[in-house]
């Protein structure tokens, strides 16, 4: 069976911590940092579980501020 | 699979709007704007119109729309984008005219120029965000504050008995010759995102086909003047502003006809 790898990548400074994004997702990829913040102050999103990403783009979509890029490859 | 392996430039199936500016938009975390200027960027670059595009900011938290979406853009005072759409749109028949509105400006202040733009029919699209209060100045009631609902102005909850209903304007606007498509849609989910894309791009082949005025309401979420955070905000709007802004299409000319 063809297996989904995916993973995004987040402009942290741009990220505003509005959690959003991991809300949207339906893996469970994405946490807001705990402790770190941006130059903002913002907690900013990151992949906390990479290995479960599966490229499906919804962070993305629902980010209010196009913080998040996507990246997806389907092993046959 | 390692992580430097599948983020590869051939890999990539979703990046930031080309039209989207580097500016940091000046919304509050969450803000329902975001996403929609978004759509509106990826839809004006994927129909190719970005030199055939002029928009009418509104005033409003989306003032500086202008800011941030790489198209031709004229500020209109509050309420009066509709007015100026229809200059702009009639002296440049052939470009693609938009507005883009809160619910304060389109059914506070910008009634009187929302219904007639509409009634004449103009070919243009209104995009409208309905997050039932004024963002911008502080989180006062608007029209379309729901009742009950705490806002500034309204510290103990809305009173239909002092300050009437709340208004649905876009059911109103279907109700108008004029218009050929009103719908309303929200972007707090990404299914939710995909329609509200669909149907914003059929309003904008509706305005350059000159087949009328649409109207694209978005339940939006105004986290700031709610007082609750992102995500509590989409639920709050789920559970309340649903019930009385129910999504789906209102009118669509071409599935009547
Ligand atoms: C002629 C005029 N009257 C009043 C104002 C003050 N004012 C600025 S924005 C606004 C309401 C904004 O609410 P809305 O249109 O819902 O947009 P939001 O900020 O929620 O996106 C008001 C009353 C103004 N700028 N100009
Ligand atoms: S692309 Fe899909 S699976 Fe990957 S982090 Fe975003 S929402 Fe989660
Ligand atoms: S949705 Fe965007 S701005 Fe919000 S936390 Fe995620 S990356 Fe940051
Ligand atoms: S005040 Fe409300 S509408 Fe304005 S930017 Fe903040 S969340 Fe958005």
């Amino acid at each position: 069976m063809a297996k989904v790898h995916g993973a995004v990548v987040i402009d942290e400074e741009r990220c505003k911590g509005c959690d959003l994004c991991v809300a949207a997702c339906p893996t469970k990829v994405l946490l807001l940092k705990d402790k770190e913040v941006n130059n903002r102050g913002y907690h900013y999103a990151y992949m906390a579980q990479p290995e479960a990403c599966i490229g499906c783009s919804s962070c993305a979509i629902v980010c209010p501020d196009a913080c998040i890029e996507v990246y997806r490859v389907v092993e046959k | 699979m390692e992580l430097n392996q599948i983020i590869n430039p051939a890999n990539k199936v979703y990046s930031r709007p080309a039209l989207l500016s580097e500016n940091t938009m000046h919304y509050c975390p969450g803000c329902s704007h975001g996403v929609v200027h978004k759509i509106i960027a990826e839809l004006i670059d994927e129909m190719g119109q970005q030199e055939n595009t002029i928009g009418v900011a509104p005033v409003g938290c989306a003032v500086f729309a202008y800011n941030y979406i790489d198209v031709d853009w004229v500020e209109a005072a509050h309420g009066r984008a509709p007015a100026l759409a229809t200059a702009v749109k009639r002296l440049n028949p052939e470009k693609l005219v938009f507005t883009y509105q809160g619910d304060g400006d389109i059914s506070a202040i910008g009634t009187a120029e929302t219904i007639h733009a509409a009634n004449r029919g103009e070919n243009i699209a209104i995009i409208f965000i309905n997050n039932g209060i004024y963002g911008m100045t502080g989180g006062q009631m608007a029209p379309t504050t729901l009742e009950g609902q705490k806002t500034a102005t309204t510290p103990y909850g809305r009173r239909v008995d002092l300050n009437g209903y709340p208004l649905a304007i876009s059911t109103l606007l279907a109700q108008l010759d004029g218009t050929c498509y009103v719908t309303r849609q929200a972007v707090h989910t990404a299914a939710a995102a995909r329609k509200a894309k669909s149907a914003i791009k059929k309003a904008f082949q509706n305005a350059l086909a000159g087949r009328g005025t649409s109207v694209v309401e978005i339940v939006g979420t105004c986290s700031s003047g709610w007082k609750l955070s992102p995500r509590a905000s989409n639920a709050w709007m789920e559970e309340n502003m649903f019930e009385k802004y129910p999504l789906g299409d209102l009118k669509n000319a071409d599935v009547e006809k």
